[in-house]
């Protein structure tokens, strides 16, 4: 039981730390509005650092040499991040294509066409987006309607997704879509790989309950991609999709920038007839909570790293720390609320504290909830893969697509 | 990072589970639950003392085999899943790490040596009525070298030879070393919800006690061995959350309702994942308490705090959900989720409560917090 790293971590991370912060970009020159996450400023100024990063050799760090990486351990990669997450590098753009999208295309197609595509997106000259979700294809993530259908060498793409992460700032995209119908429902989906630019694509940014517009639909009106953008066998797509979910890793270190010492940090300047809030009794109780459940969410993050550093995989810790996180989050903004009592319904950045933070997150904690697996979904995965509990049972289990009833 | 058992330690603490399987299966837990004046079973405590846990922490100086807390972490989850009905928390988690944190050298080496071998049962005294204990309502007194009130509950009070008191001292609260079977010490047994955990009533008419180490402060002495027993304990409560979640898990997959296993069903399934989820808040908080306690961290008080609760919160979940899960046959004295129920109840109160901890809990992050103040401000 220890926290330390092991003498060979110590020294990579002292190497990349140095290396950070003599190299690390400077956002102070932008106007503060463009420091913001998907503002063009931001993006730019993350695209010359990703650049940077492939010079000094920290691109892709797990990747083969041949391929453009750094040919490192996991445990370096993660290490890397810690330090980036610490000089305050936060960056969005880059982690779909390079942890998730890329390898998972590269388990199915080794042409030259595609391999074109990979050192640009290494460098950070090319985004990548994932195209997976769609209006009846939630949870439900085998429900693909979008069509593809083969004209020639070409196949034509019609449909819809949404929920798309940075669609409106990527460059390429995976997609999956639905070739044969008459096939049960996780059969008859074909991957492609695309350009966001085809003629027929458009992006549509999705402004959310919690203000920001990171999340998009895309519409395909007869867009053409040629044969060889297909990724992996036609009807085979499922096996595309389930190699891009296994590359999706507990998220480690991730912050909403608010925890319980900031929830004592504000019941001490309400004030009580007795004090402050910070001398009420239930309210005692309730930082006691949010303490336990929060440093136990850090920890098992402790622990995922254990396992990765000693070169195991992760075991089921991540969902249980996804669940806490999500549901974390939402109970500590809401009693946040409660504790400025009607004044907490003013969302302000002047009169509010922290600048109306709490407010802001109140309304985005309900997004944590269901991106990236619902909590619902979350819980199957414990009660099946942990618990080793029956999946539900599924009344669409061998029925040719076209025959599932959709709903709305 | 290292935050899990070493590979020695897993095989240590496999090995406590084989060991345990055969000397302490339910038949055991059950022989001591329908014949409650037993109080423990003291066949298996001859087993586990010759296995040499007694002394798994307590320093080769005293007569212990120091092989370290960590591993003493690793017995303790075995001993709460198993549900071994033994005073192992009250002499070794308690009475021990009592006489290491706060005797005196001499008392050391007196007393521990047959702790170490399982000789002697040791535990601590401490509630006297309904409610925390305080300086300012304890009766218990010590005065002339002898103590004189009456303790209840004291768990193992009936199988143990030598307790801790917290009495009322010339200079206000104070620990004593006293041996229940001297003079001016009478016992009888209390019946409480856990019959597979012995307890008693002492009263104490002129005992003679001697304070343990120089004295000073009892409650803040008391509260310095509660953070180490806290550690221990909340691995028993960790592998009895895992071993009830397991019941129920099993039992979900071999009733079936409506035509399927009741685990097929999602208001099932959920439940037990929440369950789960509290088991991991539980093993996360209680890794970090060992830490904290095999390396006698500043950041003891607030881990120790902080595994109590969630050890607490896991136990007493996995326990009645295990219950609800198995429906009217968990409600039956043969079955046995019951004994799991009982026992997060014992292990919840015995060192006081988790609502008594969360408010220590908070009291330390603001006294934390004060001082980060502090030291900013003189920055």
């Amino acid at each position: 039981m220890n926290f330390d790293d092991t003498p060979e971590e110590a020294t990579y991370r002292e190497k990349v730390r140095k290396w950070i912060a003599a190299n690390k970009p400077d956002l102070s020159a932008l106007p503060a509005d463009q420091r913001l996450v998907w503002t063009e400023g931001h993006k730019n100024a993350m695209r010359q650092w990703q650049a940077t990063k492939t010079e000094g050799g920290y691109a892709c760090i797990t990747w083969p040499k041949e391929r453009g990486g750094a040919g490192g351990t996991l445990i370096e990669d993660v290490i890397f991040s810690q330090e980036e997450t610490a000089a305050e590098i936060h960056d969005p753009y880059y982690i779909t294509g390079l942890k998730m999208l890329i390898p998972a295309i590269h388990q199915f197609n080794d042409d030259a066409k595609f391999n074109e595509r990979v050192p640009p997106a290494v460098r950070g000259d090319e985004i990548w987006c994932q195209l997976f979700s769609e209006p009846s294809s939630g949870s439900d993530s085998a429900g693909i309607r979008t069509a593809a259908v083969k004209q020639g060498d070409e196949w034509v793409i019609n449909g819809q997704k949404v929920w798309n992460s940075g669609a409106a700032h990527a460059d390429y995209g995976l997609l999956i879509t639905r070739t044969d119908p008459d096939q049960p429902k996780h059969k008859g989906l074909t991957a492609f790989w695309l350009k966001m630019d085809a003629p027929g694509l458009e992006v549509r940014p999705i402004h959310t309950m919690g203000g920001d517009s990171e999340l998009n639909e895309v519409f395909f009106d007869d867009v053409r991609l040629p044969d060889d953008q297909r990724v992996g066998e036609v009807n085979d797509g499922w096996s595309v999709v389930l190699a891009t979910l296994m590359n999706e890793r507990a998220a480690i270190g991730q912050s909403n920038g608010l925890t319980w010492s900031d929830m004592m940090d504000l019941a001490s300047t309400v004030e009580t007839d007795e004090g402050t809030v910070m001398d009420d009794t239930s309210f005692r109780d309730l930082i006691a909570d949010l303490h336990v459940d929060l440093e136990a969410r850090r920890l098992i993050g402790f622990r995922i790293l254990t396992a990765i550093s000693r070169g195991e995989s992760p075991g089921p810790e991540g969902s249980a720390a996804k669940l806490l996180w999500s549901g974390g989050t939402q109970t500590m903004m809401s009693e946040a609320l409660d504790m400025l009592d009607h004044y907490g319904l003013i969302q302000d950045s002047e009169l509010s504290p922290r600048a109306g933070a709490w407010q802001q997150r109140f309304l985005w904690s309900c997004g944590l909830r269901i991106g990236g697996g619902t909590d619902e979904i979350q819980k199957n995965i414990i009660a099946e893969r942990v618990l080793g509990l029956p999946p539900d049972i599924r009344v669409d289990k061998g029925v040719p697509f076209r025959e599932i009833p959709s709903g709305r | 990072m290292d935050f899990d058992y070493t590979d020695e330690q897993k095989a240590l603490k496999d090995e406590a589970r084989r060991f345990l399987a055969d000397a302490s299966p339910i038949s055991v837990v059950r022989g001591v639950l329908d014949d409650p004046a037993r109080g423990h079973d003291e066949a298996l405590w001859g087993r586990i003392a010759e296995q040499g846990w007694c002394g798994a922490a307590i320093p080769e100086a005293y007569g212990g085999h120091e092989f370290g807390y960590v591993e003493l972490c690793g017995l303790a989850e075995e001993l709460g899943r198993s549900l071994a009905p033994v005073p192992f928390a009250s002499s070794i988690y308690q009475f021990a790490e009592a006489i290491l944190a706060e005797g005196s050298e001499e008392q050391k080496q007196e007393l521990l040596p047959d702790v170490a071998s399982g000789e002697t049962i040791g535990t601590i005294a401490v509630s006297e009525g309904p409610g925390t204990v305080s300086a300012k309502r304890m009766a218990v007194e010590y005065a002339n070298g002898t103590l004189t009130g009456a303790k209840l509950p004291v768990t193992d009070g009936m199988a143990a030879g030598k307790a801790v008191v917290l009495a009322k001292g010339s200079d206000g609260p104070v620990l004593v070393v006293t041996d229940l079977s001297g003079p001016g010490v009478t016992r009888e047994a209390v019946s409480t919800l856990d019959p597979t955990r012995g307890a008693a009533k002492i009263l104490f008419d002129n005992a003679p006690a001697q304070v343990l180490g120089a004295g000073g402060d009892g409650i803040a002495a008391l509260a310095h061995v509660h953070n180490r027993s806290a550690v221990l304990m909340s691995f028993e409560q960790l592998g009895g959350s895992d071993h009830a979640l397991e019941m129920a898990r099993d039992y979900a997959l071999e009733r079936y309702a409506f035509g399927r296993q009741i685990g097929s069903y999602q208001a099932i399934k959920h439940k037990l994942a929440d369950v789960f989820i509290r088991i991991e808040v539980a093993r996360a908080s209680s890794y970090y308490g060992a830490w904290a306690l095999s390396t006698n961290a500043p950041e003891l008080p607030v881990a120790a705090a902080a595994a109590r609760v969630a050890g607490c919160n896991a136990y007493w979940q996995a326990a009645k959900e295990n219950i609800q899960t198995h429906g009217g046959i968990g409600f039956t004295w043969e079955a046995d989720p019951h004994l799991h129920y009982r026992r997060a109840r014992h292990l919840g109160l015995a060192i006081g409560s988790a609502k008594t901890w969360k408010r220590k809990l908070t009291d330390l992050l603001e006294e934390q917090r004060a001082t980060e103040q502090a030291e900013r401000q003189a920055a």
